[in-house]
């Protein structure tokens, strides 16, 4: 794509750039520039405490040392995260800092010159003192496209955007026709990250083709999925990244006005928006006649109840219409018929994120990341048994192994893999055999999982397949907008299927009907979620039958964690007799000493199954088993 | 708009142009199970799901209501996979319905019991466990007795409440499993907006509405 004509915009931003370079040189010329991580993530783990520490242990020493804010860098097992800057030095990122570290820090590091290398994760970098992040091994694995200026720029300042190349994309998309741009988003291939993969050029052009007028842009941040924050993070840490997309997508697709549709539950993330939505349209990067040029497009906030369903685009577009938030049936797909009834492109955060990329590197170079059906990178959020919780972003057709032990450095206590839940309540959990897979859009839905949003769950032997279904269930069940028979009264009579499985009480003829009722409800509901609800239980028949049939012929939870299929038992010969740690710590008095030999014995009968005495029974003892099923308990 | 042919279960028949294959069906006496359709040229709520047909050309049955007619369509309504999802729908109604038709004042009319009857579906079915809503039944108006343990949650009250009343004193509310019909901020009828008209009564297709004098026959 070469850039022509409409030199007038283009200079106007060299002014802005300009300007935003040298705030950032400035920057750099400080004793030491102090970057928290201060997104969600990092908040929960104390991110404001150290913030605060630092600014005081400055102030104490009458130092004046830039202290920003920054977002999310993916490394959220170890945060609060700490980078500092100091010349002289590489960027030293430092882990799980508290105040009392922040201090030491500012004394001995930023007054001295003692880079304290006990707390540090790594560098920037490559250097001789500090190991640095690019040779970690999941380094080696990780590219990070839309996650680059995540935990490395201030959301909360325009300017680190511009100056780290921001908005530069929009300019050249300005100077190019509407056309040229859909068509090279049409030949990178990009393919909507929402969860479904939807080819997002070909999304374009409908819109942009759809008779009516005005046109509407909507970035979709309702990411209601358990354990996915992707966008959150997104959000949070590099929100012009996002802006960028959708301007460019409004003069694509010839609108004039958009939203950014994020969940009110995402305080942070609505603030650092909507302050940067402010600061875009202070620039004139946003509003009327951007840069001066004949293009005018501004965005709106709109903070969303929160549901799940409410992500769901035709769902989400009635809530932006006031309206309950419940899906309709497609077609007219909202690209023809969308708000009021307009054309309307609605793109996920991520997608979005991508766009500036596509413009400014060109379709060839994303193509060139990825498979051939699923170009570009995917950004997952590592949860569960694994020791490396946080997000992490690898290209197309990396396999399930590499990024849950490469990148996410495998399960804590190396205790055997089970399985990976992909996709949230969409999705499905694959097995060991899967590990190998490569992940893509394609190859993920024909193991029978989903893509979804990028939530990644990884289980070990502790985890009940079982269990794992019944939670997801219950999830879509009660997020379910109860418009639709199927979903209403179908996923309830699953839930009430799978509830009385992870009790015992269910029989084999069971499994029949819930099979054959999730097919149902797959083909037969309004909506997306009614239509993956049953994916959960799907892909867990597929792989894990032996799990379901051992709960019901047996009654035996073979992980051990269906509360009604278990027992505690303390065994005589490994109980310690002098001890007596469990019969303390029991809430409801059900242990004892047997009369005469003296080791402990559980009432079966008053034992409510809480496990306080298993964490009580000192390690060097082990004397607390579960069994199951609980008849395995000796008389 | 132009007429267009199609064929539905082999038997040749016209249909404005732009109008349902559900309507096109029923305008030419072919029965498709339905409850929540409306003949108007609103969008479909599309949320029973009982109105399965196979359309030639397409892989996977589809909601006849949704479904716009065309030139040279084939439409089938006994076809087994539209059956097969037809029946689970009415199934899953029945398994969370409250069926007492020995004391319904609807019996006879019900749409239930007609469909049923097409899909030769028991209405007590077994083939699901029997999941009810113990929902308090709501005899507060004068006119109607309400119990949302017999609604099928079809809307068809709540669209003519509105026609006649601008805003309407009935919609939906909650999520899941206990959505249900109901006044604003769930007080009840008698206490809302209601203006007795009865509308809504005529509309229901089940015993969910029914009126006091009906009832009091039994
Ligand atoms: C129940 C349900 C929930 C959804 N939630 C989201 C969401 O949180 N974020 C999102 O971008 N897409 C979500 N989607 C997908 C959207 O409907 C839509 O396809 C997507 O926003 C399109 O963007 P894309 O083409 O960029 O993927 C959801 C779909 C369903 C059925
Ligand atoms: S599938 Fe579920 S969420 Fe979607 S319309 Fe039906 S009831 Fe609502
Ligand atoms: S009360 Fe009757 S008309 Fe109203 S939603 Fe329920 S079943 Fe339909
Ligand atoms: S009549 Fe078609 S879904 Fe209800």
């Amino acid at each position: 794509m070469k850039a022509t004509g409409l030199p007038g915009v283009a200079a106007t931003f060299q002014k802005i750039k300009k300007h935003a370079q040298a705030r950032w040189q400035e920057l750099q010329k400080a004793r030491a520039v102090i970057m928290v991580g201060s997104a969600t993530c990092g908040r929960a783990a104390g991110a404001l405490e150290v913030l605060r520490a630092f600014k005081n242990e400055l102030k104490k020493h009458n130092l004046d040392c830039p202290v920003i804010e920054v977002g999310c860098m993916g490394h959220c097992y170890a945060e609060p995260i700490v980078i500092i800057a100091k010349p002289g030095y590489p960027s030293i990122v430092y882990q799980r800092v508290n105040p009392v570290i922040a201090q030491r820090l500012v004394r001995e590091f930023i007054l001295g010159d003692n880079p304290c290398l006990e707390f540090v994760l790594g560098a920037l970098e490559e250097n001789k003192l500090v190991p640095g992040l690019a040779d970690f091994p999941r380094a080696q694995f990780e590219q990070k496209v839309i996650l680059k200026n995540c935990g490395h720029i201030d959301p909360e300042d325009i300017d680190h955007y511009i100056a780290s190349g921001g908005y530069s994309a929009l300019v050249k998309a300005l100077q190019l026709k509407p056309e040229q741009i859909i068509n090279e988003v049409k030949k990178s291939g990009l393919r909507g990250r929402g969860g479904a993969g939807f080819a997002t050029g070909e999304k374009w052009a409908t819109c942009r083709h759809a008779p009516g007028k005005p046109r509407y842009v909507i970035c979709n941040g309702d990411e209601g999925d358990p354990g996915a924050f992707m966008d959150r993070a997104i959000l949070e840490s590099d929100p012009h990244s996002v802006i960028e997309g959708m301007l460019i997508a409004g003069y694509a697709v010839g609108a004039g006005h958009g939203y950014i549709y994020v969940r009110a539950e995402y305080p942070l993330a609505v603030q650092r928006t909507r302050l940067a939505l402010s600061q875009a349209r202070k620039l004139n990067l946003l509003g009327k006649n951007i840069l001066g040029g004949d293009f005018s497009f501004d965005i709106k906030l709109f903070q969303g109840s929160g549901a799940f369903v409410c992500g769901e685009e035709t769902a989400l577009i009635a809530s932006l219409e006031g309206q309950a938030g419940t899906p309709s049936h497609r077609p007219p797909y909202p690209a023809v018929s969308g708000l009021e009834g307009k054309p309307t492109l609605i793109n996920n955060v991520k997608t979005l994120a991508f766009i500036r990329h596509i413009v400014d590197k060109g379709a060839k170079w994303f193509t060139g990341i990825g498979t051939k059906n699923s170009p570009g990178t995917a950004v997952f959020a590592l949860a569960g048994k694994v020791v490396n919780t946080g997000l992490t972003e690898v290209p197309m057709g990396t396999t399930l192994r590499q990024v849950i032990f490469d990148v996410g450095s495998g399960i804590p206590g190396g205790k055997p893999f089970k399985a990976v839940q992909i996709g949230g309540p969409s999705g499905g959990c694959l097995p060991e055999s899967a590990l190998d897979l490569p992940i893509d859009f394609d190859s993920l839905a024909k193991a029978g999982a989903m893509m979804g949003s990028g939530g990644m769950i990884v289980l070990d032997q502790d985890d009940c397949m079982v269990e794992i279904a019944r939670y997801f269930l219950e999830f879509t069940q009660r997020e379910s907008c109860g418009k639709c028979t199927f979903c209403r009264l179908g996923t309830k009579q699953m839930l009430e299927i799978l509830s009385e499985f992870t009790r015992g009480k269910g029989k084999l003829k069971d499994l029949d009907t819930l099979t054959g009722l999730a097919e149902d409800i797959k083909a037969g509901s309004l909506c997306g979620l009614g239509r993956t609800a049953p994916n959960p239980v799907l892909t867990n028949l597929r792989y894990f039958r032996d799990e379901y049939e051992a709960h019901i012929r047996e009654g035996r939870c073979p992980a051990l964690m269906c509360q009604e299929l278990i027992a505690y038992y303390i065994i005589p010969e490994k109980c310690e007799l002098t001890c007596d740690a469990c019969v303390g710590n029991c809430t409801v008095e059900a242990i004892s000493s047997h009369p005469k030999k003296r080791y402990k014995i559980i009432d079966q009968e008053k034992c409510v199954k809480c496990g306080t005495c298993l964490t009580a029974c000192p390690p060097q003892y082990n004397a607390i088993v579960k069994l199951s099923p609980p008849t395995e308990v000796p008389k | 708009m132009k007429t267009v042919s199609l064929t539905i279960d082999g038997k040749e028949i016209k249909a404005p142009g732009g109008e349902s294959v559900l309507w096109a069906a029923l305008d030419s006496s072919i029965y498709i199970p339905h409850l929540c359709a409306r003949h108007d040229n609103s969008a479909p709520d599309a949320s029973c799901r009982l109105c399965w047909v196979e359309i030639e050309g397409r892989l996977k049955p589809v909601t006849a209501c949704t479904e716009t007619v065309a030139e040279g369509m084939v439409v089938n309504t006994r076809g087994a996979a539209a059956l097969r999802l037809a029946r689970t729908a009415l199934e899953l109604l029945l398994a969370s319905n409250v069926v007492d038709c020995a004391n319904c004042a609807r019996s006879g009319a019900c749409e239930l019991q007609k469909i049923a009857a097409h899909l030769k579906v028991k209405l007590k079915t077994r083939r699901f466990k029997k999941i009810l809503r113990n929902l308090e039944v709501d005899s507060s108006s004068p006119l109607f007795i309400y119990d949302p343990n017999k609604c099928v949650l079809c809307g068809q009250c709540i669209r003519v409440c509105r026609q006649r009343l601008g805003i309407g004193a009935l919609g939906f509310a909650h999520r899941g499993f206990n959505r249900r019909m109901t006044t604003f901020g769930d007080e009840p009828i008698g206490q809302s907006e209601c203006q007795n008209c009865g509308d809504c009564v005529a509309a229901c297709p089940t015993g969910a509405l029914c009126f006091k004098a009906a009832a009091a026959k039994l």
